[in-house]
C-alpha cells in the first residue's frame, strides 16, 4: 500500500547485521488463525511482525464482504457451474432422476441443422443490430449535442427541442420487452396493421408486404424492432458523454474552421469512445438474446420455417417443449462462449489509446 | 476494527479476488435443481365400498390444480362440491402457467393430486411418463359410473377417448375430458346469402370459392401464424383420400408414410386454393384471434378450427351467423372413406401425478367429473362437449355446438384421432406446419412441400433423443 500514510515505524535497529525478518515456518498456522480471529484476540507476536498490515487489510476484506459473496456464489455462480454439469447428462427436466452422458449432448448440437439455422440468425442479429443501433444511435445523440445553428457565443448547440427528443426516444426503454413484441406483431399485421395501412393509404398498397410472414422480411422486421428498442438508450448514453466534453476543444475546433463531419469524426467520437465500446458489447449481448421479440411477435415462433430462429428461442423449445433440458443445458453453454467470445473480440478490435481531457 | 486502510479500487481488485477464490468452493455446492426426494408421505388408504370403489381415505385432503384458460375454472369449483359431499375438502387452485408452477413441484416430489396439464405452457406429458411421474388411471376406467353402478368408467368414455390417453403401452395417464370437434368451419348465413350449400367435393369447393371472390369475398383464412391449424381439416382429408393407414403411417413415422398419393393430392388441393387466389389476402402473417375475426367479420366463408372457436370468437360474432362445422370437404367421388368421416378427439387432458400424497382421491375426483351432474355443468358453462357418451343429450346448445354434436352422430365409427400432435409435438408444429404455410403462401409447390415433410418426418425418426410411438 504505497500511499499509505502511516508507514510502519521501523525501530531502531542495533548495530548487529540486519537480516532479511523472515517468518519462522511454525508461525503460519498463527497467521492462519489470525485469519479468522478478531483483532483484540490477535496474538501479539503476529501483531509485531511487519507482514501484520496486510493480513489486517485482507482480514477486514473478507470478512466484511462474506456475505454478499456467500450469497451471491449460492444464487449465481453455483447455478452456472451445475449448468456446465447438467449439460452432461439427459436429464429431461420433469424429474429428478438422470444419467451422465458425457458430451453426447455437444455431439449431437454439431450436426443438428436446426441449430445451426438458429446460431445464424443469431450471428446475423448480432453484426446487423450494434451496427444499425449505434450508428443511428450517435447520430441522433450528436443532432441533440451539436447539430443545432451556432448561436451567439456558443460554440455548439443542440436541435431545438432537444430535450423533448430524449425522452421521447427513450420511451421504448420503460415499455416492457413483451409489450413492444405485442405492439409491434400488431403494427405489422398485414390486414388491419398501421403499416400496410399508411402503404395503402398513400396509394403504395403494391408495396404492402406480409412483414412477418415472408421469409425473406421476417428476420428484417425482427432486426428493426430490436433496434427501434435499444436506440433511445444510446441517444441517452452518447449525449451524456458527449456533454462531459469539454466546450473550448469544440470551440477550437470552429476557429479551426471544422465542419460538422469533421467535429464529429475527428473530435467527438474520439473522445466518447470508451462508451461506444462499451455500448458495442451489451449492445451485441441484447442481439445475442432477442428471445422475446421473436418468441411474441413471429410465426410459429421462430417462422416462417427457420427465418427468425434464434438460439435461445432453440434453447427454450428444446428445453420446455419437448422436455430434454440437458440438451438444452448443453445449448446454453455453446451460447455463453460465444458471447464471451464475443465480447473478447470486441475488446481487443476496438483497444485505444485512452484520450484524457 | 483494525488499522486498516483500503481505498477503493484496491477494494474492488481484492474483492473480485476473493470472489474468484470463491468460485472452485463453490464446486463442493450441494445440486439444487435436482435434487429431489423421491418419498413423499402419502395418506392412509381408505375402505373400498361400492359407494367408496376406489378406496378414498375419507378424511384427506385433496389438491387440484386447474389451468386457467377458455374454460375458466368455474365448472372444477362445483366439481369440488359434489366431491366435498362424501369426501375431505378439497384445496383448489388455477394458474395459466401450469409449466412454470407444477414442474418444480413434479420434480421434489410433491405435485397436487389432480393437475390440469393444459394450455400453451402444459408439461410435455410423454418425458413425465418416461420418468415414471404420473399414475396409471386403470383403477378409475374399472370403477362403476357414478350414475349407474351397473357400468364402468371404461364404457362410457367417447371412442378415442382411452387412446388419447395412453402413450405406446395399454397404460392410460391423462383422462382427456373434454370432446373436440374439428373440421372446416363457415356461416350458414353467408353460405345462404350466396346461394350456395357446403361443398361436398372440392370442385364444388372451388366453385364456392369462385362465387364468393366475385363477391369481393375470400374462401379461406386461417391462423397464419399457428399453420398447425390446417392439420383440422388436411389430416381427415388424407385419411378420405387414401384410407386410415395414410394417417396412421404418418403418426408411426413409417418410411415415405408422405409420399402416399392421399398427401399429394390433398397438398395439390389446397395449393390450388392459393393459386386462384381464394385464400383472404395477409392471411399468413395473422394469428387465430384475428383469423376467426376477420372470419366472423364476413371477409372469408371457411376456416379450419376447433370446436372451441364458437367461444373464443364470441365477442365478435354477430346474432345471425349461425356458426357451424362440417367434415372437411372430399376430394371427389373415387375417396376411399365417406364424406362424414372427421377429425375429433378428447382434449383438455387431466393427470394424477404418481408421487402425489392422495392418488386414490385424484380418481376419485375425476370420477366426480364423468358424472352427468359434472359433465352438463361443463357444457353449459363452457359450451364444449364432454368424453362422456351421451352427456349433453336433452341439453339445450349452442349453433356450433349442436352442429358438432350432429357432425359426430352423423361420422358414427368414422372418426380418427391422428397421433402425431401429441407424439411428436415438435415435428407437427414447427416443421409439418411450418412446411404447410410455405406453401399455402406459395413459397413452394406441392411437390417440395410433400419432399420436406418426409424430410422432417425421416428426421424425427432418426432422433434417437425423441421417444417412439406406434399405433396398437
Amino acid at each position: 500500500m504505497a500511499n499509505d500514510v502511516r508507514t510502519v515505524e521501523r525501530k531502531p535497529t542495533d548495530t548487529a547485521p540486519r537480516k532479511e525478518e523472515g517468518t519462522p515456518l511454525g508461525d503460519y498456522p498463527l497467521y492462519a488463525a489470525a485469519f479468522f480471529l478478531p483483532p483484540r484476540l490477535t496474538p501479539e507476536r503476529v501483531k509485531n511482525n511487519r507482514r501484520y498490515r496486510a493480513l489486517d487489510t485482507y482480514r477486514f476484506i473478507c470478512w466484511f464482504l462474506l456475505i454478499p459473496l456467500v450469497i451471491y456464489a449460492i444464487f449465481v455462480i453455483s447455478p452456472f457451474l451445475q449448468a456446465f454439469y447438467y449439460s452432461l447428462t439427459d436429464w429431461t427436466g420433469y424429474s429428478s432422476d438422470f444419467a451422465f452422458v458425457g458430451l453426447d449432448n455437444y455431439a449431437r448440437l454439431l450436426d443438428d441443422s436446426t441449430f445451426w439455422a438458429s446460431m445464424r440468425n443469431s450471428l446475423l442479429l448480432l453484426v446487423a443490430a450494434p451496427v444499425v443501433t449505434l450508428g443511428l444511435g450517435l447520430f441522433f445523440a450528436f443532432m441533440l449535442q451539436a447539430g443545432g445553428r451556432h448561436k451567439k457565443n456558443e460554440a455548439i448547440s443542440g436541435v431545438r427541442g432537444a430535450k423533448f427528443y430524449k425522452v421521447v426516444y427513450f420511451f421504448p426503454q420503460v415499455i416492457s420487452v413483451a409489450i413492444i413484441g405485442v405492439v409491434w406483431a400488431a403494427m405489422y399485421d398485414p390486414i388491419t396493421g398501421p403499416l400496410n395501412g399508411i402503404l395503402r393509404a398513400a396509394g403504395l398498397g403494391s408495396l404492402a408486404q406480409n412483414w412477418l410472414a415472408d421469409p425473406k422480411l421476417a428476420l428484417g422486421s425482427v432486426l428493426f424492432v430490436l433496434c427501434w428498442m435499444f436506440i433511445g438508450f444510446y441517444v441517452v448514453l452518447f449525449s451524456a458523454a458527449m456533454g462531459s466534453i469539454p466546450k473550448d476543444i469544440y470551440e477550437a475546433a470552429l476557429l479551426d474552421g471544422a465542419s460538422r463531419p469533421t467535429t464529429f469524426f475527428r473530435v467527438t467520437l474520439p473522445l466518447i469512445w470508451d462508451t461506444v465500446q462499451t455500448g458495442w458489447i451489451y449492445m451485441g449481448i441484447q442481439a445475442l438474446d432477442a428471445f422475446a421479440i421473436v418468441h411474441i411477435m413471429t410465426i410459429n415462433k421462430g417462422g416462417p420455417g427457420q427465418s427468425t430462429l434464434v438460439t435461445p428461442v432453440f434453447l427454450y423449445k428444446k428445453a420446455f417443449d419437448v422436455g430434454q433440458a440437458g440438451y438444452a443445458t448443453a445449448v446454453g453453454v455453446v451460447l455463453l462462449l460465444v458471447t464471451m467470445v464475443f465480447a473478447a473480440i470486441m475488446m481487443l478490435l476496438s483497444r485505444r489509446e485512452r484520450i484524457e481531457y | 476494527m483494525g488499522s486498516t486502510d483500503v481505498n477503493r479500487r484496491e477494494l474492488i481488485k481484492r474483492s473480485a479476488a476473493a470472489g474468484l477464490a470463491a468460485v472452485p468452493a463453490m464446486g463442493a455446492l450441494s445440486a439444487c435443481a435436482s435434487s429431489g426426494s423421491g418419498a413423499s408421505d402419502k395418506v392412509e388408504k381408505g375402505e373400498k365400498t361400492d359407494k367408496n370403489p376406489l378406496g378414498v381415505n375419507k378424511q384427506a385432503g385433496l389438491e387440484v390444480v386447474i389451468f386457467n384458460g377458455g374454460y375458466g375454472d368455474q365448472y372444477a369449483q362445483d366439481a369440488h362440491k359434489v366431491y366435498e359431499r362424501s369426501y375431505g375438502e378439497v384445496k383448489h387452485s388455477k394458474t395459466q402457467k401450469i409449466r412454470t408452477k407444477m414442474q418444480p413441484r413434479m420434480v421434489k416430489g410433491n405435485p397436487p393430486d389432480v393437475i390440469n396439464n393444459s394450455g400453451a405452457e402444459n408439461m410435455d406429458i410423454a418425458s413425465l411418463i418416461k420418468d415414471g411421474q404420473v399414475a396409471d388411471l386403470e383403477p378409475l376406467l374399472d370403477a362403476p359410473t357414478l350414475d349407474d353402478p351397473a357400468k364402468k368408467v371404461r364404457d362410457v368414455l367417447m371412442p378415442g377417448t382411452i387412446e388419447k390417453g395412453q402413450f405406446g403401452g395399454k397404460e392410460m395417464y391423462q383422462l382427456n375430458y373434454s370432446f373436440t370437434v374439428y373440421g372446416t368451419w363457415y356461416s350458414k348465413t353467408a353460405l345462404e346469402r350466396l346461394d350456395v350449400e357446403y361443398p361436398r367435393t372440392w370442385d364444388e369447393m372451388l366453385a364456392v370459392c369462385a362465387k364468393a371472390k366475385r363477391e369481393g369475398i375470400a374462401g379461406w383464412t386461417y391462423a397464419g401464424k399457428h399453420p398447425y391449424y390446417f392439420s383440422f381439416t388436411l389430416y381427415p382429408f388424407f385419411t378420405k383420400i387414401g384410407g386410415p393407414d395414410v394417417m396412421k403411417d404418418i403418426d408411426n413415422l413409417e418410411p415415405n408414410a408422405w409420399k402416399h398419393d392421399a398427401v399429394k393430392k390433398a397438398f395439390d388441393a389446397y395449393y390450388e386454393l392459393y393459386a386462384k387466389g381464394y385464400i383472404l389476402k395477409g392471411t399468413p402473417g395473422i394469428d387465430h384471434i384475428q383469423s376467426q375475426t376477420q372470419w366472423t367479420k364476413g371477409n372469408a366463408l371457411f376456416i379450419p378450427n376447433g370446436s372451441w372457436v364458437e367461444n373464443e370468437a364470441r365477442k365478435t360474432t354477430p346474432k345471425d351467423f349461425q356458426m357451424t362445422v362440417a367434415p372437411p370437404t372430399s376430394l371427389d367421388t373415387s375417396d376411399a372413406m365417406p364424406f362424414e368421416t372427421v377429425y375429433a378427439e378428447a382434449s383438455e387432458p387431466f393427470m394424477v401425478p404418481a408421487k402425489a400424497k392422495n392418488v386414490e382421491g385424484g380418481m376419485e375426483w375425476l370420477r366426480t367429473m364423468l358424472g352427468k351432474e359434472s359433465t352438463q355443468n361443463f357444457t353449459k358453462l363452457v359450451s364444449a362437449l364432454t368424453c362422456v357418451q351421451g352427456a349433453a343429450e336433452g341439453m339445450e346448445l349452442q349453433s356450433g355446438l349442436a352442429s358438432a354434436s350432429a357432425v359426430l352422430d352423423a361420422a358414427g365409427e368414422h372418426v380418427i384421432t391422428p397421433r402425431i400432435q401429441d407424439w411428436y409435438l415438435e415435428l407437427h408444429k414447427d416443421k409439418i406446419g411450418g412446411t404447410i404455410a410455405a406453401m399455402m403462401s406459395g413459397d413452394i409447390k406441392p411437390e417440395e412441400a410433400v419432399k420436406r415433410c418426409q424430410r422432417f418426418a425421416d428426421e424425427t425418426a432418426k432422433d434417437d433423443s425423441i421417444k417412439k410411438y406406434k399405433h396398437t
